[in-house]
């Protein structure tokens, strides 16, 4: 049907009055192909703009289409499956429209046809439904759709699997209730056989339902675990598909946050190497998961975090950091940092040797940070420099931190110096006395007394000679002089 | 004048004073007067003074010392008076002197007695104290024993308590050892996994050259068969065998390899009918293959000693001409029956039969449907989720009874 091509400008509505008016009676008409024909027109009017589906919706025409989709051939079934999901993808309020009308059914007794067409047609419909908010996925559940949309996922045909599963994972997104819904329908077993499936797009609708799955409760996320994805969900890490890549990392982000065990599996079956190769070979949003799921396990305890450091995540994530232009991507970035170098000395060394304090700083400090990057990246030098003792990195914080940073820095230094020499003659030589004595802090504050016990690890000559307006003071000395009269 | 006299001038003054005067002297404190005699042996015994002795004389001498005694009376009256003034003289201050004396000495006295007491004193306070100090060393002592038995055993304790600790540490709660060697196992785990993901990437790529390769080569098959036609006969060299050219171009090569192209019709799918009569014909496929193009017309007898090929497959090909018996069998129709039964055996789906009156399910057990049970246990789908009571919601408690 060519008289109406989809990238027409916009109609304006009398005519669309006229189209529809002009289109309802051809529905009922004697021949099927005329039917299947203006199904098919109806469907790629709705499909267009949310507009025109209104127009559908408003026109009258669903219920007519609800009656005859259980009675008709295959190719009308198709066509107003087509039509229903063509008017439910635009709102929530045509959704519920289409549920109203008692579409539901109908669709779901579409799912049991033999045509896989009809089957892929109604699933599809179903997903868009379902896709919208949690009321519409479970008035999808309450009529019996889950079980038939699983056995839709065995059947060959892989476009059939690929609406199937996204259809799954639709419903499972909104709230544990329908996940755990659609995990004891048996779900879960299926989509984990199909991993292994060499069709791209298929893998990204598999993996977005398990991660759909297993982000709502310990629970699922553990029967998720046990359907034994890992190590081969490692393998779509790899994949040259680049949402497959991401829906993978999602997938074990989504494991990975919920508990202290189940990241220590997925380091010990070795994911954490993976997603930081992963992390490296892909940029911009692709990378969001991974970062994030490195942030998660290194939260959960200084083992992990130390894992986490041994294969060589933090000069990946200090990469990101640098090169990534988006401030989101920045901001989980310097947040997984600040996770990493928050529990010991040991990890605080291993994030600051790799030089990525003053970027986290000078994102602090720039004003086109927007303010979530500025936040994050203060509570990460933050944490980090309050455990750091490594002083060839907290050096540069002398001269250009602002006063809240400075206090931090000043007191790691009153920390470390009383106990090692080489550390106070090598603060003195690269000129980090003279700076701590131009700092000015009230007297009785916190920064104050951090100044005096560093002051006090250094004889008094030293700290008179570095502090500040010690020239005036020596050459007043010699204006008072008198020689000796001999 | 008396006052100025000193006592030691007043002794010289006393012993210058001859014997005769002396006899007239009151020996001293008692004041007695004796015989002239006596008095001459009653001298003051002065030291270094001696006495004269035979009688006679001492008789002229008597009477010689009493006259010149009574000459001299009135001056030893004097004198007398004066000596017993000047005794006066010093009466307070001997008295004094006395009075010193015995002060002193009755000092001394009291001192000894004093000292005395005090040495008592001291050696009975020294014994009471040495007392009080054994029994205190003793109370110190063992209290100094005590804290030593302490100070062991705390120490021994300590030195429990630290092996223990550092047991219970490195076992239980934060094994170092452990620790490195899981980060090893870590780092070893993540190189396999990622050397394994490589070969798995450089698996894919391989295959995904090859396929490209396949295709490729399948395409160009494709091609070749098309243009057959344009191979090049000895009389006209093709266009890929070009005479100047050393070498005749792949596509040549290609093209004589390649069969032609013939486009297929597209096939009509016989209908596979199992009846008694094909069987027993053998006019299987496999058995007797049957092609749908007919042979050409004018082709060539095969040398050889061979029949006929019309007749051949006249033999071959002829139907099966069954007997009467086989044809229409007695038993037909409990064949048919029997046949009936086999085909409802093959297609249907419930083997119950449909029995007219619900009296007859009553001793049923419900089975659930496939669609809406699942692995972990029947769904609850038509059961709790529609039908599902929810007596909160009822208006009334009971149920409504038909009028």
């Amino acid at each position: 049907m060519h008289l109406l091509p989809e990238d027409q400008s916009p109609w304006i509505p009398n005519r669309q009055a006229g189209v529809m008016s002009l289109l309802r009676p051809l529905l009922l008409d004697v021949v099927p192909t005329i039917q299947q024909t203006a199904a098919l027109a109806l469907g790629r009017l709705a499909n267009y703009n949310d507009d025109l589906a209104e127009a559908v919706v408003k026109g009258d025409i669903l219920p007519q289409l609800v009656y005859s989709l259980a009675e008709q051939n295959r190719f009308y079934k198709k066509a107003a499956a087509f039509v229903l999901r063509a008017v439910g993808k635009h709102s929530p309020q045509l959704a519920q429209a289409i549920v109203d009308c008692g579409a539901l059914d109908t669709l779901v007794i579409c799912l049991e046809d033999f045509d896989p067409g009809v089957k892929e047609a109604a699933a599809w419909a179903l997903g868009y439904i379902a896709r919208h908010n949690a009321e519409l996925s479970q008035a999808v559940v309450d009529a019996g759709a889950v079980p038939l949309l699983v056995l839709c996922i065995q059947e060959p045909e892989v476009a059939l699997k690929r609406i199937a599963a996204s259809a799954l994972s639709d419903i499972s997104k909104h709230s544990p209730e329908l996940a755990q819904t659609v995990v004891d329908a048996g779900a879960i077993a299926h989509l984990a056989q199909m991993i292994l499936n060499p069709d791209a797009k298929l893998k990204r609708q598999i993996l977005s339902a398990l991660s759909q799955i297993a982000k709502h409760s310990v629970d699922l996320a553990e029967m998720v675990v046990e359907a034994e994805i890992f190590p081969v969900v490692l393998t779509c890490l790899k994949d040259k598909d680049e949402y497959v890549k991401k829906n993978a990392s999602t997938l074990i982000r989504e494991i990975a946050k919920h508990t202290p065990e189940l990241s220590q599996l997925i380091v010990n079956a070795g994911g954490v190497a993976a997603v930081i190769d992963c992390i490296g070979s892909c940029k911009g949003n692709i990378r969001l998961p991974g970062i994030m799921m490195l942030g998660y396990v290194a939260a959960h305890s200084e083992n992990l975090a130390m894992a986490v450091i041994i294969s060589k995540g933090v000069p990946q994530l200090s990469l990101c950091l640098s090169e990534e232009p988006e401030d989101h991507i920045k901001a989980a970035a310097a947040w997984a940092l600040g996770q990493i170098g928050r529990h010991t000395p040991e990890h605080a060394r291993a994030v600051a040797v790799t030089n990525t304090l003053p970027v986290l700083l000078s994102l602090y400090m720039s004003t086109e940070s927007s303010e979530d990057l500025q936040v994050k990246s203060k509570k990460a030098i933050k944490s980090i420099l309050q455990k750091c003792t490594y002083l060839p990195a907290l050096e540069p914080f002398l001269y250009d931190a602002p006063p809240n940073i400075l206090k931090h820095v000043v007191g790691q230094f009153s920390k470390v110096l009383p106990h090692d020499s080489k550390a106070r003659r090598l603060f003195v030589t690269s000129g980090g006395l003279k700076k701590v004595q131009e700092i000015k802090a009230e007297p009785g504050s916190l920064l104050q007394e951090y100044i005096n016990s560093i002051n006090n690890c250094y004889p008094e000559e030293i700290v008179r000679y570095y502090s500040p307006g010690y020239s005036e003071t020596l050459l007043q000395r010699v204006d008072s002089y008198q020689p000796l009269a001999n | 004048m008396i006052g100025t006299f000193s006592y030691a001038k007043f002794l010289k003054f006393l012993y210058s004073v001859p014997e005769a005067e002396r006899g007239w002297e009151k020996s001293g404190v008692n004041g007695k007067l004796t015989a002239p005699l006596d008095w001459l042996y009653g001298l003051v015994r002065l030291p270094g003074r001696r006495i004269v002795t035979p009688v006679v004389n001492q008789m002229r001498e008597a009477m010689a010392t009493l006259a010149r005694l009574q000459a001299r009376s009135k001056a030893v009256g004097q004198q007398y008076y004066f000596r017993n003034s000047v005794v006066d003289v010093f009466r307070k201050k001997e008295n004094d002197a006395a009075v010193k004396i015995q002060n002193w000495f009755r000092g001394c006295r009291v001192r000894a007695y004093i000292r005395h007491l005090h040495r008592a004193a001291i050696i009975v306070q020294k014994w009471w104290r040495s007392y009080l100090s054994r029994q205190h060393y003793q109370l110190v002592v063992k209290l100094a024993y005590y804290t030593m038995k302490m100070n062991l055993y705390n120490e021994m304790a300590v030195r429990i308590q630290r092996r223990w600790r550092g047991y219970k540490i490195r076992k239980y709660c934060f094994d170092y050892f452990y620790l490195k060697e899981y980060l090893r196992a870590v780092t070893e785990t993540n190189d396999a996994i990622r050397d394994a993901l490589e070969e798995f990437a450089e698996m894919k790529e391989r295959e995904e050259k090859k396929a490209a390769l396949e295709r490729e080569e399948k395409k160009r098959d494709y091609q070749a068969r098309k243009m057959h036609y344009l191979l090049s006969t000895k009389q006209i060299p093709g266009i890929y065998n070009s005479p100047f050219r050393k070498d005749p171009d792949p596509w040549e090569l290609r093209l004589q390899k390649a069969k032609p192209l013939t486009h297929q019709r597209p096939r009509v799918k016989q209908k596979h009918s199992i009846s008694l009569t094909s069987w027993l014909a053998c006019t299987s496929n496999r058995s007797f293959p049957r092609s749908e193009i007919l042979p050409p017309i004018n082709r060539k007898q095969c040398q050889g000693p061979f029949r006929d090929i019309a007749e051949v497959l006249e033999q071959r090909y002829k139907p099966l001409e069954p007997t009467l018996r086989e044809a229409e069998p007695i038993n037909e129709l409990k064949e048919a029956r029997e046949d009936l039964r086999r085909q409802e055996w093959i297609r249907n789906v419930n083997d119950n039969m449909f029995l007219p009156f619900s009296s007859y399910h009553k001793n049923e057990k419900y089975v659930p449907s496939m669609h809406s049970s699942s692995k972990y246990g029947p769904n609850s789908y038509g059961c709790q989720r529609f039908r599902d009571e929810n007596p909160k919601k009822w208006i009334c408690p009971k149920a409504v009874e038909p009028c």
